[in-house]
């Protein structure tokens, strides 16, 4: 293909005030300008949001699906990280 | 679109009993396969091929269309006709998205669309020659869409499954656009009504075509249902979207072109004439009466925007080039 490939964009929209921006999809634009502008016509067609962030592809460093279990599997064996692991006499109420 | 890119699709794969198994398991266990999770090369190239022709439908539908933006009878139904294409445009690119995640690039994508390589459902190889088209093409056409899509929500492959929540969420106003435009024809003069009835004539049968082959016929069918990439049987969806669709027609006071359906008490569902497959597989191999100027149009408005492409990057480069300069010189 003798075309340049535009560069993938990674797309989170902030649906409200005060919550986090969660991802929502990608969108191909040449610069990060046009790669906002793709991202408010595409995602955000039925007032999906009230910010937008649009950040590289390839500057997104991920895990590796593979090292899922050494990664995460640890925390299952700390209950004790967990309020309900500790026992309040019911007397001393909520908390 | 959707369960005729199945057509031809290859799930023959390599991998060894025990991968295979282990993956079988997960998908079972309705776990959602994600883009870096290990899958077998036949899924991986079922769904490329699903996606990316699921894709380049939304995108090709969007001409028939199209064509009427600027004939809508009114402001209220030209902004409706507008949002609607506007959303197909979307759903297209929330769709090569989706595909893209597999490792093939949009270019590629692109490129099988405008050289043939790729298919895209039958159902706009057929042109839209009345105001009555439109609306017949958003109840029937999109119907026969979302009864297929719904089904989809529920694919094994996690960013596909994401995808056709979003597409369903937006689509019933499609529907619900195009049944309201023939409602009104209906309630209009005879000349107007008898338009809507032309409309549904020619739309009827291409759109029960879009569920694809029959289930008999259906080659690869097994394979997927298997991977949980589709859930349904083509025959199975076709019946469900009869079901629905005739009483609908008979609110409007339309007939529905087909002298065999008939009510069947015993399996609680229309009986219906059989398709016309050998229209069905002309269309689906090219010789449909759009497909040569559908893929022109495509041509042409890629054409078109070359330099517009080429324009956007070169900015985007030179602009890089000089925050680099401005920083080295800044150091």
């Amino acid at each position: 293909m003798s075309e340049k490939f535009t560069p993938l964009w990674e797309v989170f929209i902030r649906a409200r005030n005060g919550l986090a921006h969660k991802h929502a999809g990608s969108i191909h634009a040449a610069d990060a300008e046009m790669a906002l502008q793709a991202a408010r016509d595409v995602y955000t067609r039925r007032g999906e949001g009230q910010s937008l962030w649009v950040v590289r592809s390839d500057q997104i460093v991920a895990s590796d699906p593979s090292d899922k279990d050494m990664m995460f599997e640890p925390t299952a064996s700390k209950i004790y990280r967990h309020p309900t692991f500790y026992e309040i006499p019911e007397e001393v109420g909520n908390m | 679109m959707y369960s005729q890119g199945l057509i031809g699709a290859d799930g023959s794969t390599v991998e060894t009993e025990e991968f295979l198994e282990a993956f079988q398991k997960r998908v079972d266990a309705e776990q959602k396969i994600e883009p870096n999770d290990p899958m077998p090369e036949g899924y991986r190239r079922t769904l490329v091929r699903q996606i990316s022709q699921h894709a380049h439908s939304e995108i090709v539908g969007m001409l028939p269309e199209g064509n009427w933006i600027t004939r809508a009878p009114t402001l209220r139904r030209k902004a409706a006709l507008l949002a609607k294409v506007q959303d197909e445009g979307g759903h297209g690119l929330y769709l090569y998205s989706a595909a893209e995640t597999l490792g093939v690039s949009r270019e590629e994508l692109t490129d099988q669309l405008l050289t043939g390589a790729a298919k895209y459902s039958s159902i706009f190889n057929y042109p839209a020659l009345t105001w009555a088209d439109i609306g017949a093409i958003g109840w029937l056409v999109d119907g026969a869409a979302i009864m297929n899509q719904i089904a989809l929500c529920r694919c094994s492959y996690g960013p596909y499954s994401r995808a056709m929540i979003r597409i369903c969420k937006e689509e019933s106003f499609h529907q619900r656009q195009g049944y309201e435009i023939l409602l009104t024809l209906c309630r209009g003069t005879d000349a107007q009504k008898k338009m809507a009835q032309e409309a549904v004539n020619r739309i009827w049968w291409p759109a029960l075509m879009m569920f694809g082959p029959h289930d008999s016929a259906s080659t690869h069918s097994d394979q997927s249902m298997h991977w949980k990439i589709k859930r349904f049987s083509n025959d199975n969806l076709r019946d469900k979207f009869v079901n629905a669709t005739v009483p609908q027609a008979e609110y409007l006071g339309l007939t529905v072109p087909d002298p065999n359906l008939k009510w069947n008490e015993e399996k609680q569902g229309y009986d219906y004439s059989d398709i016309d497959w050998d229209e069905f597989w002309r269309v689906v191999k090219g010789d449909g009466i759009c497909n040569r100027d559908r893929i022109k149009a495509r041509q042409k408005a890629h054409r078109e925007g070359a330099w517009v492409r080429e324009a956007a990057l070169a900015f985007a480069e030179k602009r890089a080039g000089a925050a680099d300069a401005a920083r080295t010189a800044a150091e």
